[in-house]
């Protein structure tokens, strides 16, 4: 979910890095793996990147600090652990992994600046970053003028497409129009509401749900409202629901709006065990702000959740929680983020290169079995085949999982019909 | 109109030239490409500040809005940049070529009237002075000639400042919301973003500013600059001699608009983007404080501020980002605290007589004008 | 977009509606009260009075883990000792800052703005090293959750009457503290004329010093209150602080009854058109009816005579 003041998901994030960054070296010198034993750097690596015998350096770039840093935090820990796990199993193409980290400060120019930094001054191989849409926005045209590559976590709006980006999260289609369905027939279904933050991601995907709800499913949409980011007055929108009596709420606040929202909801006596609704913004990152009373029996629609239950899934949350922390929670996102060292890892020696032209040419198809979620794949546009999933908050800030769509979903940037 | 006999008086002159060999000489020598253009980002700022020097620091009307303004200036060029590299060859996967990507993904199938006129370099130029100018009147005539002013003026101001960025966000359609307006790339075909076009744009702006920095010390050296001076001291007393207070003031609130804009433009130009996180109240509230850091009551003060904050805060936030906040908190009480009159005060009160007595040419010399200490209540003689 | 509802549907949604104009009232007049006693009486700007607002919050976090971990039994009573410790916690903070930082600058109220918008960068700061970025979510003793049901198709949220009462409340206790207290009388004579206050023997110091701290300790009560029905993180105090500042100018500045007229107006304004269409145009209206009317009228709907 792309945003700009989306809080709700960093603990004590100072200490965690600290504590990272204390463990990486130490790890890395364990397992005293002989890295250098892969093919000769001149082979691999055609472009003056900064790749050694020994070592190939990518780049970390989110926000560390302002108003993202609540939402980056878990990103930046999955893509640690992934570089932890890839080069304790010998790195790519036998060399070690080298992170250099810049923090985007939440400020999208300065994304624009580091990424720029990352590229030119420090030659990275790739670069795993960028939370927001508008960050990304930013950093785009400097990946495609200096041929960077990057990975990218969020779901996002989609309408967006490029050969310097892999993105790792869902576009909107893929993560909505599933579990749209899937409400429209348990529910049975016939009116829907939307409310969301007033900004382009809130406002693509209920575009793109309305035109399936109204042309598709030929149901009828009875409200759509905007708030402004860190909005915290719901009350009278609250009114027009208990007036319009909708079958289903689909909500995409962000925020500290969610927290107010959802707050007010249950205060109003709207019981979400009566009242269905459905969200595609709050994972179990936001349940921690919200509070798993004022929210459970709501559904959210992702690709992932912490408490699915599979082999890869169990071993990655052990691993996370040992190296972040018990108390830590992984959202959708985190998850998403993960995925990147992986795929570039896969993709870099599928292609037996570093260079960021092959790279590019090879990653649709590549494969990746041991990602939390699932089999996932890369699609010819960048995007990954990824299963689309709805779970019911619980109390405990867990979500149940109550539906996932049986094939891989193919991605859809710039859906036909819903433009 | 002007009093003084000289345009600069000694040490402003050293100011100048400093100032000058340093932004034309040593930083272009000194820096790579990417830094310079973090430095061209900085100076967008010390327009703003320049602007408040004249508006704040002798005017006496705080504007918490000069973001408004940033933006205005920058949304006009990023409009003409935006369309340049909108053209039907390069959009032709949208559904509507030839329109800017965020108006096709929000369904908007014609461009907007009030797009039409930044199709022209000519007009835009016109609209990044005009736009920002006359809305600076309006809100200045309402308010000045109502003698609002002080606290309440700074207030209304942050309110235009909230009102702006909701719409600017929430009219995505027509503004790129809260994404902006990003990938721009061409200037009348000229690519702005190589190495070679941002030195060019460096010292483009740089040029920009020193004219910016003449046309203040010609303001301020004019009658009309004293009776700025004259107005924040004893705004009756101007009133009852027979001058009219509104309309220097708005015109001095004007002035501070115009300049804030040509920031916000070569803003656009230098980092080939705009959003609306410039507009808004914070970022208002931190221009203010780049030029309360150098000195209200200096223009160069105004370019060292915004120069050495940024710095502090590209090169702290690098490494100690969670000191960056407690850094900028402490040094904004401090600078309001200690030093009223920022670095230029600090410059004034305790380098520069040092420097005089060095100098055994030296005669004596009335105080200048941040030199008087009685300045401590932001009410300095002239 | 009435036509598909009866009379009775409309005439509940009506009186909710009337309801949650109420409450947003009552979040407004919380918010402005302490504000409007600092800035009406002493002219200080406090831009940080979000983050004292957000203390109080903290505050009442503190509590009811503390209650949860320690006094499992008393935990539906736990709010009212939270109140009182989150007005203490905010009031003693701002006497602090008040001998620290606002007493030399009385002189320069611009000035004040600018030094306690750095003050609240670095409580922010503060409240992100020592509670987590993370926002916190304050558990509410059961009796506080949900809403009353008054007929069968009307129903209020109860911490809605709650924040209620509870504005009505601290009004009261204000309004009798600066009418009708030897205190309060204290303050409108330094208001007036600190000169003469002082030579009759009023300590004035003293009584800023306390003027500030009764402001923010207000702000402390408004921030426990806000647990109930919004976020509370490092930053979400910035979020208040120009609606606020807004109700305090528009009922015009060292007036009580201005600030709760101001209050009642905006917030029925805003509520109204909230109902009639989307919340960010509804934002953006109320706050272009505000600045309108401000042009008109500056000094505000009630302003104090008084000779310059």
């Amino acid at each position: 979910m792309s945003d700009e003041i989306k809080r709700g998901l960093q603990s004590p994030l100072r200490r965690k890095l600290l504590m990272g960054a204390a463990a990486l070296p130490a790890m890395a010198l364990l397992p005293r793996l002989a890295f250098g034993a892969g093919p000769p750097t001149a082979a691999v690596n055609t472009t003056g990147l900064a790749v050694t015998d020994t070592e190939v350096t990518v780049g970390i770039l989110h926000s560390a600090t302002g108003t993202m840093a609540i939402s980056e935090t878990g990103s930046i820990q999955a893509e640690k652990l992934a570089i932890e796990q890839i080069n304790a199993m010998g790195g790519v193409l036998g060399r070690k992994i080298k992170v250099i980290q810049e923090d985007g400060a939440s400020d999208w120019p300065t994304f624009a600046e580091k990424a720029k930094k990352l590229l030119v001054n420090d030659k990275v191989a790739s670069i795993m970053g960028c939370w927001t849409s508008a960050s990304r926005k930013a950093v785009l045209p400097v990946m495609e003028q200096y041929n960077g590559m990057l990975y990218y976590p969020t779901f996002y709006e989609g309408l967006e497409q490029s050969k310097n980006v892999i993105y790792t999260g869902q576009e909107a289609t893929q993560q909505i129009l599933a579990g749209i369905d899937w409400i429209t027939k348990e529910k049975n279904a016939k009116s829907f509401y939307f409310i969301g933050s007033d900004y382009i991601w809130p406002r693509t995907s209920n575009k793109i749900a309305r035109k399936h709800i109204e042309n598709f499913l030929k149901l009828k949409v009875v409200g759509e409202e905007y708030f402004p980011l860190g909005h915290t007055q719901f009350n009278s929108v609250i009114n027009k629901l208990k007036l319009t009596k909708p079958d289903v709420i689909f909500t995409d606040v962000v925020g500290g709006s969610n927290v107010a929202f959802y707050k007010q909801l249950k205060a109003a006596g709207i019981d979400l065990a009566k009242q269905t609704l459905l969200t595609i913004s709050v994972t179990e990152d936001e349940i921690d702000g919200i509070g798993g009373e004022n929210i459970a029996g709501a559904y959210a629609c992702m690709k992932y959740f912490q408490s699915l239950k599979n082999e890869n899934n169990e071993k990655f949350v052990a691993a996370f929680k040992k190296m972040w922390g018990d108390k830590t929670v992984i959202g959708d996102v985190t998850q998403a983020a993960y995925l990147g060292p992986w795929l570039w890892k896969a993709t870099v020696e599928k292609a037996g290169s570093f260079d960021v032209d092959k790279v590019a040419a090879a990653s649709p198809g590549i494969e990746f079995k041991g990602a939390p979620e699932g089999y996932v794949r890369i699609h010819e546009n960048h995007h990954l085949w990824s299963k689309t999933r709805v779970g019911k908050a619980k109390l405990d800030g867990q979500f149940d999982m109550v539906f996932e769509t049986a094939d891989l979903i193919q991605p859809d940037p710039f859906p036909k019909g819903y433009q | 109109m002007i009093i003084n006999s000289r345009f600069f008086n000694r040490s402003e002159l050293i100011g100048f030239v400093a100032l000058a060999a340093l932004l034309f000489v040593i930083l272009p020598l000194s820096l790579d490409v990417f830094r310079l253009n973090l430095v061209a980002k900085y100076l967008t700022y010390a327009f703003v500040g320049i602007g408040l020097v004249l508006c704040w620091g002798y005017g006496g009307i705080l504007s918490l809005g000069q973001g408004v303004f940033f933006g205005l200036g920058g949304y006009c060029m990023a409009m003409f940049l935006k369309l340049e590299a909108s053209s039907p060859e390069n959009t032709k996967i949208q559904s509507t070529p030839g329109i800017p990507d965020f108006m096709d993904w929000n369904q908007i199938t014609s461009l907007p009237l009030f797009w039409q006129p930044f199709h022209s370099l000519t007009l835009t130029i016109l609209a990044i002075i005009l736009v920002p100018g006359l809305f600076a009147l309006i809100i200045g005539t309402a308010m000045f000639k109502r003698r609002v002013g002080g606290t309440y003026f700074a207030i209304i101001t942050q309110a235009v400042a909230a009102i702006l960025t909701i719409l600017i966000v929430g009219q995505q359609g027509y503004t790129g919301g809260i994404n902006g307006m990003t990938d721009l790339r061409t200037l009348k075909g000229w690519d702005i973003r190589p190495d070679h076009a941002k030195v060019m744009l460096y010292f483009f702006e740089v040029f920009l500013l020193f004219g910016c920095i003449l046309l203040a010390q010609f303001i301020r050296l004019t009658k009309l600059g004293r009776i700025l001076v004259a107005m924040r001291e004893q705004e009756d007393r101007v009133r009852f001699s027979g001058y009219s207070v509104a309309n220097f003031k708005i015109f001095a609130f004007c002035m501070a608009a115009i300049f804030a804009a040509i920031g916000g433009a070569m803003f656009a130009l230098n980092v080939g983007f705009m959003s609306p996180s410039f507009v808004g109240i914070v970022p208002s509230i931190e221009m203010v404080i780049y030029t309360a850091v150098g000195g209200r009551m200096s223009i160069f003060g105004a370019v060292w501020g915004s120069l050495l904050v940024n710095f502090a805060k590209t090169g702290l936030s690098e490494s100690f980002p969670q000191l960056w906040l407690f850094g900028l908190g402490g040094l904004f009480i401090a600078v309001v605290l200690a030093f009223p009159n920022g670095l230029s005060g600090i410059w004034a009160d305790h380098v520069q007589p040092r420097i005089d007595r060095l100098m055994t040419w030296r005669k004596p010399k009335p105080a200048k004008a941040w030199t008087d200490s009685s300045v401590a209540d932001g009410a300095p003689a002239e | 977009m009435f036509g598909d509802y009866s009379i009775g549907d409309l005439g509940s949604i009506f009186v909710m509606q009337g309801f949650a104009g109420l409450i947003l009232f009552s979040v407004y007049v919380l918010m402005a009260l302490g504000l409007a006693i600092i800035f009406g009486q002493m002219g200080v700007i406090n831009m940080a009075h979000g983050e004292f607002m957000i203390l109080g919050a903290y505050v009442t976090w503190l509590t009811s883990s503390a209650f949860q971990h320690y006094l499992p039994a008393l935990f539906p009573g736990y709010f009212f000792l939270a109140m009182v410790l989150a007005f203490m916690a905010s009031g003693a903070l701002g006497m602090l800052v008040e001998w620290g930082l606002i007493r030399h600058l009385y002189k320069r109220p611009l000035d004040t703005l600018l030094a306690t918008w750095g003050l609240s960068l670095i409580l922010q700061q503060t409240y992100r090293s020592v509670f987590g970025a993370r926002e916190v979510g304050v558990e509410l003793p059961q009796w506080m959750l949900g809403s009353k049901q008054i007929t069968d198709t009307i129903e209020v949220p109860i911490n809605g009457i709650f924040v209620m009462c509870l504005t009505v409340l601290i009004t009261i206790v204000v309004a009798y503290v600066m009418y009708k207290s030897r205190w309060g009388r204290q303050v409108r004579a330094v208001v007036q004329n600190r000169i003469m206050a002082g030579a009759v023997g009023i300590n004035t110091e003293k009584v800023d010093r306390y003027t500030f701290g009764l402001g923010c300790g207000i702000a402390g009560v408004a921030g426990s209150a806000f647990t109930m029905i919004g976020s509370t993180g490092p930053t979400s105090g910035q979020l208040y602080i120009v609606d606020t500042f807004l109700v305090v100018v528009f009922g015009g500045a060292a007036s009580l009854i201005g600030t709760i007229a101001s209050a009642f107006s905006i917030s029925q304004t805003q509520s109204t058109l909230e109902f009639f269409m989307s919340g960010s145009m509804a934002k953006v209206l109320t706050l272009l009816a505000i600045v309108g009317i401000l042009m008109l009228r500056p000094q505000g709907l009630f302003a104090l005579k008084v000779r310059k």
